[in-house]
């Protein structure tokens, strides 16, 4: 790779664990203590997140249409099934502006980079309308607050959360012997209703534990039976149900009584704290502290980190039992992460967010962000599964990728025409890890959007 | 270079620069190698574990509609296949093609994969390691080495490249851009920023073979149009031979009858859009679609399937040797199901592939076990699959 120079440490800082530099950016004098700075500084709720809808509103508002919905003729139900899926269109849209224009502007890049690691750790994918609606308020409600906290509560504040409950199936997951499986049973003996596993699985294999583990298929059925009753508000009608903060809602009477066996531990609590105990030991578990240091390890470092680090990522975790702020402290001061040829390629939402940045862009103005991720093959929120968008350059350097982003490039850099000078650009943004190559091809190019072209998609500026 | 670009349409100075580019930094896409072998094979995956039972339907197993309940399809609704099986009736296109003996399915197959996780299992189906994550290449990779001029052979249709064509041939992609097009100058710009990156280079050359051989810049992403670009690429006496096409949304949780209905009808629409695209060119391509595992055999409280292991398979194509169900059925009672609950695979999906690949490229399937089966060491061959 004869474009790659080395990075300095506040090149590592701002490119591989912020969002990317900005031309008006202070070069950090002490690197780490930028990144560690930003604990304190993040917020978690930013006055430009103020606008946005919150859980309890869109889930009644869902709710409340779906009812509506339910007393038109067909006629009438195409046309407010059209309005519905306009106004769920704009709720999506406009989330997805606000997490963009955070990311341009945020003063704590490094903690904003951990909320998008966050949200795609625990991945959900709008092709269902309703995740569309909540995509938005599942991030910044139930992701935001819990980035800095302990693992657990990151857990719980997800799985609790509608966006999830809905998306993995879970609202529908009735146990066999519950009250309401039982009446079921009796009124509609050839119409079964009961469990749905879809839940229990991805927590115990993308969630927490990870795959090959050693759980087993019992294992999961088990924690499936446990998890029935959890769900969300507004539907059915439940009056033993009681509403919490952000739509959840525990239904007894879809519960399924017992004690449940899961890895050999016994879980004889009632109702809703079943789960929650399964959710805690699930937390605490070696095989989960692995799991995430390896991921983070990977995000930040390299598609194949090396095993020292994620040791020490994994001992931090378990000494803390899971405090999420020292894994990243120990990610800081691991010297593993400051490997000065840069090993990781930019996502098209890293590369897309750290190009506007490094032009300067303070907002999204004609720039229709959630159109421009579709086309370069990485659409927000939509990852299509369970397991979120990959995290490695086998997925993302690809030659139709790579010529999106070319187009792309010099669509972003038209409007600037010669305001900027991206010889002097490149030095700012990649902070003096520009190669001769990479120097000459923009210093030759015809006009001053070329050589900006050029700088977006130079192999320095691809990776990180 | 301006002067000539006006002089000479956009995808003949394209192929130049490509070519060019190639001489000059002796890349291993020097030229379009004019292909060795006429044979066009395609590999549909279904990722998300496609519902096998209602796909190629067991109607006269006594145990499937009382296992499928209100999801079991009645065999008077759907096309009859013979006196065990009948097909989903959204598959139209594909029920015309068994008529014609064009297609043959294989059901009661998986990988040697058991575990019920969509994202080791297609790992397990894409690289045919005997376990998830063991083998860092594809299959179809690997397979290009054994064709007479391994370059070029293969496309992915889409923006990027799944894992099966991962490997140590560079592999091109395509899909449609809805961006505006870059100008030839800077294409070449970026040509010569990448020249001393080895990664970047590789795949800016590759980019370029694509968007060159692409026929309609403007093609939309539906599936027939998606069938169409295909076609469009592999119809060429010097395109690719090999192409993959991914299609998702079969893990059918939930208001199943709906979503797989929509699904199949999708996948229909692709296979006669590749079959009208080739015209005479289909008498010597093979499909295969084929899925990770399989659903529950019976149903679950949503009206759903969950993660299974069996599944079904097709061969589709000019040459199938069709109008047949292969199966040694294992039945569908409750001892019979793999664990209770799945049916029970009694074939080998990665052999069967394997042995269409195989029999499709006239290799040595001795040869081809070996190199595609690396690491699982299989050595079994299936005969008859086609009819040439």
């Amino acid at each position: 790779m004869a474009n790659t120079t080395n990075m300095s440490a506040a090149a590592i800082a701002l490119n591989r664990f912020g969002l990317g530099a900005r031309a008006d950016d202070a070069v950090p004098n002490d690197p780490k203590k930028w990144l560690l700075d930003q604990f304190s500084q993040y917020q978690a709720k930013p006055i430009s997140l103020a606008n946005q809808p919150n859980t309890a509103n869109l889930i009644a508002k869902f709710t409340q249409q779906q009812q509506e919905m339910r007393k038109l003729d067909d006629a009438d139900k195409k046309d407010m099934k059209r309005t519905f899926r306009r106004e769920i269109k704009d709720t999506y849209q406009d989330a997805v502006s606000a997490r963009a224009t955070l990311a341009l502007t945020s003063p704590t890049p490094f903690m904003e980079r951990l909320v998008h690691f966050w949200a795609n750790h625990f991945a959900v994918s709008i092709e269902k309308p309703a995740i569309a609606d909540l995509a938005g308020v599942f991030e910044f409600e139930a992701i935001r607050p819990n980035i800095l906290g302990n693992f657990k509560d990151l857990l719980f504040a997800v799985e609790r959360h509608p966006a999830m409950l809905i998306y993995l199936d879970q609202v529908k997951s009735i146990g066999p012997n519950s009250k309401a499986g039982s009446r079921s049973a009796e009124k509609q003996p050839d119409k079964k209703r009961g469990l749905n596993e879809n839940l229990a699985r991805e927590i115990m294999e993308l969630h927490t534990l990870g795959v090959r583990s050693g759980y087993t298929q019992e294992d999961v059925t088990e924690f499936a039976r446990a998890l029935t009753g959890w769900s969300i508000a507004g539907l059915g009608k439940d009056k033993a149900a009681s509403s919490e903060a952000n739509g959840f809602m525990f239904r007894p009477q879809l519960h399924e009584p017992g004690e449940r066996n899961i890895m050999g531990k016994a879980y004889h609590q009632a109702g809703k704290a079943q789960a929650e105990a399964i959710l805690i030991d699930l937390a605490n578990s070696r095989a989960t502290a692995t799991h995430i240091s390896t991921k983070l390890a990977q995000h930040f470092v390299s598609d194949t980190p090396p095993e020292s680090l994620v040791n020490k990522l994994t001992q931090a975790y378990l000494a803390s039992n899971g405090d999420l702020s020292k894994v990243y402290r120990a990610l800081i001061e691991a010297p593993e992460s400051w490997l000065s040829s840069p090993a990781k390629f930019k996502t098209p939402w890293e590369w897309l967010i750290s190009s506007l940045r490094g032009l300067g862009r303070q907002n999204l103005d004609n720039i229709k962000v959630g159109q421009i991720l579709n086309q370069l093959g990485q659409q927000t929120w939509k990852p299509g599964s369970p397991a979120g968008f990959d995290d490695i350059a086998a997925t993302w350097a690809a030659p139709n990728a790579l010529l999106r982003r070319v187009e792309l490039a010099q669509r972003l850099v038209a409007p600037l025409g010669d305001k900027l000078d991206a010889r002097v650009l490149a030095d700012k943004v990649l902070l003096g890890a520009v190669s001769d190559q990479t120097k000459t091809a923009i210093s030759r190019s015809e006009s001053a959007s070329t050589g900006l072209a050029l700088l977006l998609v130079s192999p320095e500026f691809l990776r990180r | 270079m301006q002067n000539m670009a006006n002089n000479i349409n956009r995808r003949d100075f394209l192929r130049m620069l490509s070519a060019g580019a190639g001489v000059l930094l002796a890349s291993p896409y020097i030229s379009f190698a004019s292909a060795d072998t006429d044979r066009r094979f395609i590999f549909i995956i279904q990722r998300g574990a496609a519902d096998g039972l209602n796909i190629v339907i067991p109607y006269a197993d006594p145990a499937y509609a009382k296992l499928r309940g209100a999801l079991a399809i009645d065999a008077s609704q759907a096309t009859k296949l013979d006196g065990m099986f009948a097909l989903h009736p959204s598959l139209v296109e594909t029920a015309k093609l068994y008529a014609n003996k064009q297609a043959l399915f294989v059901h009661a197959v998986a990988s040697p994969y058991r575990n019920r996780s969509h994202f080791d299992g297609q790992n397990v189906l894409e690289t045919f390691g005997s376990t998830a994550y063991q083998i860092k290449d594809g299959w179809m990779n690997r397979l290009l080495t054994l064709l007479p001029s391994a370059q070029n052979e293969a496309i992915a249709l889409a923006t990027t490249v799944p894992m099966a064509l991962r490997g140590k041939i560079e592999v091109p992609s395509y899909a449609p851009s809805a961006l505006p097009q870059a100008p030839d100058d800077l294409l070449m710009r970026v040509a010569q920023l990448y020249a001393e990156d080895a990664q970047l280079q590789s795949l800016w050359t590759a980019a370029m073979e694509a968007n060159n051989m692409a026929e309609d810049v403007s093609a939309k992403q539906d599936p027939a149009s998606l069938g169409k670009l295909a076609a469009s690429f592999l119809v060429k006496a010097d395109g690719p031979r090999i192409a993959m096409i991914e299609t998702g949304g079969w893990d059918t949780h939930t208001a199943q009858e709906a979503r797989l209905a929509r699904q199949l009808k999708s996948l229909d629409s692709i296979v006669a859009a590749i079959r009208d695209g080739l015209g005479p060119v289909w008498a010597k391509t093979t499909i295969v679609v084929a899925t990770e595992f399989g659903r529950t055999a019976a149903t679950n409280g949503t009206g759903g399937t969950d993660h299974g292991t069996g599944s079904t398979a097709m061969i589709l194509g000019g040459d199938v040797n069709g109008g047949r169900v292969l199966a040694d059925w294992p039945g569908l009672t409750n001892s019979a199901l793999y664990e209770g609950r799945d049916l029970k695979p009694t074939a080998d999906l990665t052999t069967l592939i394997a042995s269409i690949a195989s029999a499709s490229f006239k290799l040595d399937p001795t040869q081809v076990n070996k190199v595609l089966f690396a690491e699982a060491n299989k050595t079994k061959t299936l005969e008859g699959l086609l009819r040439t």
